[in-house]
């Protein structure tokens, strides 16, 4: 989240899409009712069901289940056609006008320039700033040739494209090729139109529901505040970054980043999946979001030359550039790492990190595992047979595996896969993989931290010791990291050196304590650190204050830089229990830590003016102190603290351009610099925008004898299908607990009654979903919650499943129900950005079991 | 029972800056107030019920809802009901409504009961139930307009929510009111949750639009202890059967207002009260459920 969960309670008006809160969320939804009741906030929910929030809503619009992207943009074009825009904020806080590069062009036939359609990948060169300056009243002229480059040496690869130092803009937004004039014109084919027509949104309905959400901005008055809160009902699709970025550009044009009540803000699933995402529990980052090592980078210089952007603005302004600071960073963690193995002369044990060479993510794992390429797997925490996509095809890449560790509180899918419906016990003569399953502890019987979304990190005690022979998973790994250090100073290896001489240094490293682990991932000095302007000293030995006293000199360590701050000197930060709000903007500046120091809104520079002063004073949160030359706030400044407003700083601090980006330049998107609606990789219809370039370009289909998919408008598969969770359920775990069971006992699905009435389905009836890959089995919910929606004028219904039940668990277990898995349904395929596979809006057909 | 400084509110949950009336002195009545509005069916109540009240688990099956089981049971004394609404429009409207003992002023239970001791209603308004002296003959059953008491075979005895008599008589919160996530349930005097309920149905009609929000607070049984905020409070029935004009079946109003002087002395009578109510009610039964309002109410 931009902001937090508590600082929804100071909103206006809730746009709340590919989420559900109030169900999935039901402690957090709180602040949106504190912000009904206190405050008159309206809600708008846009849905494809009636869901728990939506009830709740002022305003519900059923949508098809993809179709995101083109309700957005077209309330991006209603926004701008009727100057429900932040003028103010737009020219001086985003790059709407900056000149764009002579030779982009926008998709009109469904492509951005630059695509290779051999490749499927766009060469990004053409989506840059053009270099040169204050272009507002000049005429209007082609990007000048590049200058030849010099001659490179023998065999070296060209440079990447880079951002121009110095951005040419026009203030006026009138330049054609200025990002705002590019934006007006890519959403102008989104009519209420056309928008009807995709979304299946009636016209009036939707011109509604674009009004409510945009009259905050009415007549300009920047005094309300919008938010806009979503899940993975819009990640889990293969364009799901881009309708984030979508919802970025609509707030952005708003005004309603970086202010209290406003922000993009993304709402996790599970209680510490962002700490997970923080810590690089994902392929290609390292912690604290630096980039990870590719082969190419041979050296720490090449490293840190790829990945520490250097400022690129128009002259007049000023940027932080905060990522200026990545060699800090790096260091800090590589001597965290590597401890005392980690010197200058061996670029800090760089060469320790390993380098990727492909794409590693979730989707791409299981496919290379049933490719035979992967061997084993260690699944913590996860289930990955029940998480898919396409169940099936990670039951047969298991059976293909040689090992398969499971560290679990209950026999689950995962660790028998084996006994999977359909594996005959001669088929189980077949499996050669060995399954070692590990008893693992439950959250209540572990300590630690969980990073909320609001990126808070909270303590948590333990409640109970694991019972039995379960163990703390940190017990688990780092045995098991011992061994193997064991066996490599025994036995040597390809490459030992990163194992041996990795950090371990914990009071029991077989059980190493989580405080001593968190304590480290925070930082400490390794020398004595002064800092000149203040003349504190930080002594060897003690642990940092923030990441502002990183070094790339080796006298500093941080695991995380993001963390820096967490457990002080003072003490734990993110243990505390202050429940003073001296604000009143429930900011609980005392209560845990969040990153980045301590800050509860990013971007917060933003919620001023040029000159410094609030938007809405009555919600101020930092604001300039010209007497003092500084900024200060009830919240801590997202900003250069004494950079004056006269400078113009932009207060997108980590955007090498310090603007908040309509346009995102060069690399930043594989599949474009602004969003574009494509049709999900399985839809009833080819996209009305451009039929010949119906899905995203970039997105590649899997090849395997397992990845089928349904055609567009496919005349069998021709339901849509969406899957969620409940609120009575947490994932695949509750189905063990008899209470939850209680609640919600056997799985369904949720059908229109329209639907169900033309089959002769009724309620409770047991009933089958097919796609192209396999079948579901469960009782059909008959609800009026879901409609028959007109598509491009064509009847087309959508149906639900939530995705629960496998077939080990209670009632499983007691052979009530048909053990089928909902991702047995979904299909192989990936979002190129952040490769998030599409569980949303996938085509099925539906009959009588 | 609780003192008086044990029940005046002090704090309300989901509920920022002072609690209404904190630090006044006032007869203690004290009150559930349920926010429709605003309730997102998550079912924390229920669990906490069944947790603080240890009430066992019994299985359930699939009914085409999201509701846990089509009523409560002796072992779960609180149900959210969710209803599909179809309005005039065609639009629906997926309501929740926690239902649960009502402790009404005039309590039909108390009023059927023959045995002694086995219903109370206190000084504050809580009407329970004590097991020790129910004798089982279930006419509490019959003479509640909230079809509410539930009579558990086995131990042969009549089960509710005690609105936490045992919790609130140490002044703290039910235990429903602690777990709601939302604030839509809250907990405090009757005058206090009435001022409370009243604003909020106030804000309703001139914010969002909601014409006819009301409080429900039915005075057919004297006022409940636990209040409804309703979005449309002209149509109570359309969330669950939640019925207008809750009446005690009058053969035990006009039992009671017989033979109540002389109850304590002569039990028999008890015995013809049982007779009166059968020969003009029939054997415990429920209010008659008014009929379905339209076909979209698929919760069946
Ligand atoms: S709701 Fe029924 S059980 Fe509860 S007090 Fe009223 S009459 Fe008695
Ligand atoms: S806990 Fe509160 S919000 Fe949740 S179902 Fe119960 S009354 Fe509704």
């Amino acid at each position: 989240m931009t902001n937090g969960w508590i600082d929804i309670k100071n909103t206006d008006m809730m746009l709340i899409m590919g989420g559900n809160p109030a169900e999935n969320h039901p402690c957090g939804f709180k602040w949106a009712v504190e912000a009904k009741i206190h405050r008159n906030a309206k809600t708008i929910v846009v849905d494809p069901r009636l869901t728990r929030t939506a009830a709740n809503a002022d305003m519900y619009v059923q949508i098809r289940a993809g179709a995101d992207i083109a309700f957005l943009g077209g309330v991006i074009r209603y926004a701008v056609e009727n100057s429900r825009i932040a003028k103010d904020y737009l020219v001086n806080y985003t790059n709407a006008s900056f000149i764009i590069k002579d030779g982009f062009a926008l998709p009109e036939d469904g492509l951005f320039s630059g695509f290779d359609p051999e490749k499927k990948v766009y060469d990004k060169k053409t989506w840059n700033y053009e270099e040169g300056g204050d272009l507002a009243g000049k005429p209007v002229a082609a990007t000048p040739p590049e200058k030849t480059p010099p001659p490179l040496p023998a065999g070296a690869a060209p440079p990447p494209p880079a951002l121009p130092p110095n951005v040419a803009f026009d203030l006026t937004l009138q330049h054609p090729r200025c990002v705002y004039q590019l934006l007006k014109k890519q959403y102008e084919r989104y009519t209420p139109e056309m928008v009807e027509r995709i979304t299946g949104i009636p016209k009036d309905q939707f011109l509604k529901a674009a009004d409510l959400f945009t009259s905050v901005r009415k007549d300009g008055d920047m005094k309300k505040v919008a938010t806009i809160i979503y899940a993975v009902g819009w990640t889990q699709h293969s364009f799901g970054t881009q309708i984030i970025r979508t919802a970025a550009i609509l707030q952005l044009l708003m005004g309603n980043v970086g202010r209290a009540g406003g922000g993009v803000n993304a709402l996790r699933g599970h209680s510490n999946i962002q700490g997970a995402t923080d810590m690089a529990g994902i392929f290609d980052i390292l912690p604290g979001y630096l980039k990870m090592p590719n082969p190419a980078d041979v050296d720490l210089a090449t490293f840190l030359k790829r990945t520490t952007p250097t400022e690129s603005k128009p002259d007049p302004w000023e940027s932080f550039n905060y990522w200026s600071n990545t060699p800090k960073f790096t260091v800090s963690f590589l001597k965290a790492m590597y401890g005392a193995a980690a010197t200058k002369e061996n670029d800090w044990a760089f060469n320790y990190l390993p380098k990727i060479d492909r794409n590693y993510s979730w989707v791409n794992i299981w496919n290379d595992m049933y490719e035979g390429k992967i061997k084993g797997i260690f699944a913590f925490g996860m289930n990955g047979v029940m998480i898919g996509p396409d169940s099936n095809k990670n039951i047969d890449a298991l059976k293909k595996a040689d090992w398969l560790v499971v560290c679990e509180i209950y026999p689950d899918e995962t660790s028998e896969f084996w006994r999977a419906p359909g594996i005959t016990a001669d088929d189980q003569k077949k499996i050669n993989t060995t399954v070692y399953r590990l008893p693992g502890a439950g959250f209540a019987e572990k300590d630690g931290t969980f990073v909320n979304s609001a990126r808070w990190l909270q303590w948590k005690n333990v409640a109970v010791p694991p019972p039995g022979q379960a163990r703390l998973d940190q017990e688990i790994l780092a045995t098991i990291f011992l061994k193997v250090r064991e066996l490599y100073k025994k036995e040597g290896g390809k490459f030992p050196d990163p194992v041996l001489n990795a950090t371990f240094a914990y009071t029991n490293p077989y059980n190493p304590s989580l405080a001593e682990v968190a304590k480290e991932i925070n930082g400490k000095a390794l020398a004595d650190i002064t800092d000149p302007k203040t003349n504190t000293t930080i002594k060897a030995g003690q642990q940092l204050p923030g990441f502002a006293w990183l070094k790339d000199d080796g006298t500093t360590i941080s695991g995380n830089w993001l963390y820096c701050g967490s457990w002080t000197e003072a003490g734990a930060m993110m243990q505390r229990r202050g429940t003073d709000d001296p604000s009143g903007l429930g900011i609980y500046p005392n209560w845990g830590w969040s990153w980045p120091a301590n800050r509860r809104v990013l971007y917060n520079r933003a919620s001023c003016d040029v000159d410094g002063k609030p938007w809405d004073p009555s919600r101020r949160q930092v604001w300039w102190d010209e007497a003092k030359q500084s900024w200060v706030g009830v919240d801590v400044p997202d900003f250069k603290v004494d950079s004056a407003p006269k400078d113009h700083m932009g207060p997108f601090i980590m955007n090498p351009d310090g603007v908040g980006r309509l346009f995102v330049p060069l690399g930043g998107m594989q599949d474009g610099p602004f969003p574009e609606f494509y049709e999900p990789i399985e839809s009833p219809l080819a996209n009305l925008l451009h039929p010949n370039q119906s899905n995203n370009p970039v997105v590649k289909r899997y090849k395997t004898d397992m990845d089928k998919y349904a055609s567009t408008g496919d005349k069998e598969y021709n339901i849509i299908c969406t899957t969620y969770r409940l609120t009575e359920h947490y994932h695949y775990w509750t189905k063990n607990n008899p209470m939850n069971v209680q609640l919600v006992p056997e799985p369904f699905i949720e059908v229109p009654a329209e639907l169900a009435d033309r089959m002769g389905i009724r309620g409770g009836e047991k009933v089958k979903v097919t796609s192209a890959r396999s079948h579901y089995i469960a009782k059909a919910m008959v609800t009026r919650r879901i409609r028959p929606m007109q598509i491009d004028g064509k009847e087309t219904f959508q149906i639900g499943i939530p995705i629960h039940w496998g077939f080990r668990g209670i009632v499983e277990d007691e052979d009530r129900t048909a053990k089928t898995l909902a991702n047995q349904l979904t299909p192989t395929i990936i979002d190129p950005n952040a490769f998030t596979p599409e569980f949303k809006g996938f085509l099925v057909k539906i009959e009588k079991a | 029972m609780a003192d008086r400084k044990a029940l005046q509110a002090e704090m309300i949950s989901g509920h920022s800056g002072p609690a209404p009336g904190h630090g006044m002195q006032r007869d203690l009545e004290v009150c559930k107030l349920v926010d429709t509005t605003t309730c997102i069916g998550c079912k924390a109540c229920e669990v906490a019920c069944a947790e603080w009240n240890d009430l066992p688990f019994s299985p359930t099956t699939f009914d085409n809802t999201y509701q846990t089981m089509p009523e409560t049971r002796w072992n779960f004394w609180n149900l959210i009901k969710f209803n599909e609404h179809q309005n005039p429009d065609g639009t629906i409207q997926w309501l929740m409504r926690k239902d649960q003992c009502m402790h009404c002023a005039d309590p039909g239970c108390l009023a059927a009961c023959p045995a002694d001791g086995a219903i109370v209603k206190y000084a504050n308004g809580i009407v329970d139930f004590n097991q020790e002296n129910c004798i089982g003959c279930e006419f509490c059953v019959s003479g509640c307009p909230f079809n509410i008491p539930r009579f558990n075979p086995a131990t042969k005895r009549v089960y509710k929510c005690t609105l936490c008599s045992d919790r609130v008589g140490e002044g703290l919160e039910p235990a429903c009111i602690k777990a709601c996530p939302t604030g839509c349930l809250k907990f405090g005097t009757k005058d206090d949750m009435k001022f409370i309920a009243e604003e909020r149905t106030k804000q309703l009609r001139d914010n969002f639009g909601w014409k006819n929000a009301g409080v429900y607070d039915p005075q057919s049984v004297g006022g409940t202890h636990v209040i409804y905020v309703l979005h449309d409070a002209t149509d109570p029935e359309r969330y669950g059967n939640l019925p207008s004009n809750p009446q005690i079946p009058w053969s035990y109003t006009v039992w009671k207002w017989l033979f109540k002087p002389v109850l304590g002395t002569f039990a028999l009578f008890g015995f013809l009260g049982v007779v009166l109510h059968y020969v003009t009610s029939g054997p415990r039964r429920t209010q008659p459920e008014p009929p379905a309002k339209d076909g979209a109410n698929v919760n069946v």
